[in-house]
């Protein structure tokens, strides 16, 4: 099972390495890892996906938190959050196949943000379904180019509103 | 660790001192007394600044034996181990004695030079990426660009790894940083956002705990090394009698609880006692304190204790549940969380269950055929046992010799018994007893090595000829790695591949390097010859050429459970 797991790291040169480290040390897999400054310039905020049963990702937890330049560390599962990927992807547009394609993109809710003879840069963010869902249906007009931010996550404030 | 104010520290930030000079000035605000390291050209500066002050400096022959020699000095006091080493060569030899001390849990600082500042990542002369190399060997490392957070960078290093689950933590410090001057900032709090300890043991967990252990009609205690690092030995035989429990220890425990008492089940796992495993697997409560449940201990997991809830104890939070579940975990310091249940636990007759453990203990002991001609590994060990009453410091190499000290030397107190655990380094033995001796400069201390571990570092013989160090290499040469050759023996048909190799003649070496060296080489001679290594004040070797083919017995082969020991028969017809 995926785990999203944000932790509260010393902005500090070595963390990354820390970190990366001891997943690789200890055989742990990251899924897609994100890394941002956060609204105090000490502390950055990564966050991470990994794959694993429970005991697994209890593991990560705890060896993350021992890490000492990481502050805070959490694990959002069974929380009520907020999960979104960015994702930049260009698939093939030809002229024919154009308004088929602007039709799709509308109906993700996704933006046109470069417009090739051939191709057409796609801007999609969302839960990751969506975004595989979007690859998905993008997959048949040749999809030539992709990249993904890997998962952000926040916690919901307590006063519970609707995911847009 | 002694927050001594060093002499020459003001409170006031006025005095501008250079980087190394503010090394030196906060070792000995940390209380160090003896250090450990090598010269090299990216910490001269430091070098310079220790030729006056008040620290005995220990050089070793070889970065690995210095850092195995601050490692013992750190299991021989409980106080942080110092060990400094110059940039490339000189930091990548600390490698195996970080990880030695990182897998055992023992408090090192380590301070490597590393090239100027303008240099790193250039390819520069001696320059090799030591916070790289060294980040999974540590507790935590860091490199120190700014000369102004030289000073808390060097507590926080002795805070880290003195606390918690201790461990090595290493400063890489660019020779530029040594030089530059700063302002003197004199100790305050300190305060890490990322690192906190938590001491303190739920209360409900523990009394939890002690609601199990009162009920259990099968207890056994499972103590490992977090005991002796805790410095919780004496909690832990308070608590043991009040409950009216066994005890039986890890190799790193060994010590915590005095072998020489009826409820004492000494060590259990791959070469433990059959009474221990026995134990283990019948018991119906766990209780480990300090330990980790570690492959070698718990043979085969899922048939590990079946019978048992499991209480575990550990400062660490990530040990709990890691390789075993666990019943009942409390996060705390073991002798804060002793203390506590020494509170709450009831004594229990148990008559049943101490019938039983003393059943096995008297059909299964340690034991080697007592008969045989030859010198047997063993008997030396039982000898030097009795000659020194059960009170010598006592280090190993690794290998069979390890084993057999951990069998048949009777441990009493903590921080007696120091080996290479959780890695297995060949080699720690002969520095181990230099950096215990000088830790406990009145103490008989003794190595106990194996031929091949020895010939990994023996030449650290002329440091403790140079320190005149009395310490006493008790070499039990069986002419093999005899460890791995019992593994060949067992399971690939004796083909004994590479296991052998061309010993030189270790009493002439020793003597060659300074030392007292003699060889013994007949049953009738063994006791006389450790009379004399006992009495002898100078470094000194006795090359006891024993049973070329004996073996470590009980053994639980890899894969099996605790209770499918194999030599329990070889042990009754010899007993
Ligand atoms: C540095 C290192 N290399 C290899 C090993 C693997 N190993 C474990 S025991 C052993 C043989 C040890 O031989 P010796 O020191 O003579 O001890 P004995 O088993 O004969 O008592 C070897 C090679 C190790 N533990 N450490
Ligand atoms: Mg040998």
């Amino acid at each position: 099972m995926k785990h999203i797991i944000s932790a509260l790291v010393l902005n500090k040169p070595g963390v990354l390495a820390h970190v990366a480290g001891m997943f690789a040390a200890r055989a742990f897999n990251i899924d897609s890892l994100a890394v941002g400054r956060t609204e105090d310039p000490k502390l950055s905020r990564m966050t991470i996906v990994v794959v694993g049963d429970d005991r697994v990702v209890e593991q990560v937890r705890k060896q993350l938190a021992k890490i000492v330049s990481i502050v805070k560390v959490q694990d959002f599962a069974g929380h009520d959050m907020v999960a979104r990927d960015l994702m930049l992807l260009s698939v093939a547009a030809t002229p024919e196949k154009r308004p088929e394609i602007l039709a799709l993109i509308e109906m993700f809710g996704a933006k046109v943000v470069d417009i090739g003879s051939k191709y057409v840069m796609v801007e999609v963010c969302g839960p990751e379904s969506k975004i595989e869902a979007f690859i998905d249906a993008c997959r048949p007009y040749g999809v030539k180019d992709m990249v993904r931010t890997g998962t952000v996550a926040m916690s919901r404030q307590k006063s519970r509103t609707q995911t847009v | 660790m002694g927050k001594k104010s060093s002499s020459g520290a003001p409170g006031a930030g006025t005095i501008r001192k250079p980087g190394s000079q503010i090394i030196v000035d906060i070792l000995v605000e940390q209380g160090v007394e003896v250090m450990f390291g090598y010269l090299g050209g990216v910490v001269l500066p430091l070098f310079d600044k220790l030729y006056d002050s008040p620290i005995k400096f220990i050089i070793p022959r070889h970065e690995q034996g210095g850092c195995h020699m601050a490692d013992a000095y750190a299991r021989a006091t409980g106080k942080v181990g110092v060990i400094v080493a110059t940039s490339g060569p000189g930091a990548t030899n600390l490698v195996t004695g970080l990880a030695t001390a990182m897998m055992d849990s023992i408090p090192l600082v380590a301070i490597t030079g590393q090239v100027r500042t303008t240099l790193i990542g250039n390819d520069a002369f001696q320059e090799a990426d030591t916070t790289g190399i060294t980040r999974p060997v540590t507790k935590h490392n860091v490199i120190v660009k700014d000369v102004a957070d030289l000073a808390d960078t060097i507590r926080e290093a002795f805070y880290i790894a003195s606390t918690g689950r201790p461990g090595p933590v290493l400063i890489d410090i660019p020779v530029d940083v040594q030089v530059t001057e700063t302002d003197w900032k004199g100790p305050k709090e300190i305060n890490m956002p990322g690192y906190k300890v938590r001491t303190r043991g739920h209360a409900r967990q523990i009394s939890t705990a002690a609601t199990a252990i009162n009920n259990s009609k099968r207890p056994v205690v499972y103590a490992g090394g977090g005991i002796i690092s805790a410095g919780a030995s004496d909690e832990l035989r308070t608590f043991a009698e009040k409950a009216n429990l066994p005890v039986t220890t890890t190799l790193l425990g060994l010590g915590c609880y005095d072998q020489t008492k009826d409820e004492s089940l000494d060590m259990l796992g791959m070469h433990g006692s059959a009474y221990a495993n026995y134990a283990v697997q019948e018991c119906d409560l766990l209780i480990a304190i300090g330990s980790r449940f570690e492959d070698r201990v718990t043979g085969k997991l899922a048939t590990f204790a079946q019978k048992a809830k499991i209480i575990h104890v550990d400062i660490d939070p990530a040990s709990i549940s890691k390789n075993v579940y666990v019943d009942i975990p409390v996060v705390g310091d073991a002798k804060e969380i002793l203390n506590e249940l020494i509170g709450a636990v009831e004594h229990k007759e148990r008559k049943e269950w101490f019938d039983m453990l003393a059943k096995w203990k008297k059909k299964h002991p340690f034991t080697y055929n007592r008969r045989a001609k030859t010198i047997k590994p063993q008997y030396v060990i039982e000898e030097l046992c009795r000659q020194t009453n059960g009170d010598a410091i006592i280090a190993t190499g690794v290998g069979q010799h390890q084993m057999w000290s951990a069998q048949f030397y009777k441990y009493k107190h903590p921080r007696q018994f120091i080996s290479s655990g959780g890695l297995g380094t060949m080699g720690f033995g002969l520095p181990a007893a230099i950096g215990a001796q000088l830790a406990m400069p009145d103490a008989t201390v003794i190595d106990i090595d194996g031929d091949s571990s020895f010939n990994m570092t023996l030449t650290e013989m002329s440091t403790a000829v140079m320190y005149e160090l009395p310490i006493k290499v008790c070499l039990l040469n069986n002419g093999y790695m005899g460890m791995v050759r019992q593994w060949q023996e067992l399971f690939y048909g004796k083909r004994y591949s590479q296991s052998s190799l061309k010993n030189p003649n270790f009493a002439a070496v020793a003597k060659a390097l300074g030392a007292v060296g003699e060889v013994c080489d007949k049953k009738a001679d063994v006791p006389a010859a450790l009379e004399r290594m006992l009495a002898e004040t100078r470094p000194c070797l006795i090359d006891f050429h024993v049973d070329p083919e004996e073996n470590v017995w009980p053994m639980v082969a890899a894969g099996k459970g605790l209770h499918e020991m194999d030599g329990l028969d070889i042990f009754e017809s010899m007993s």
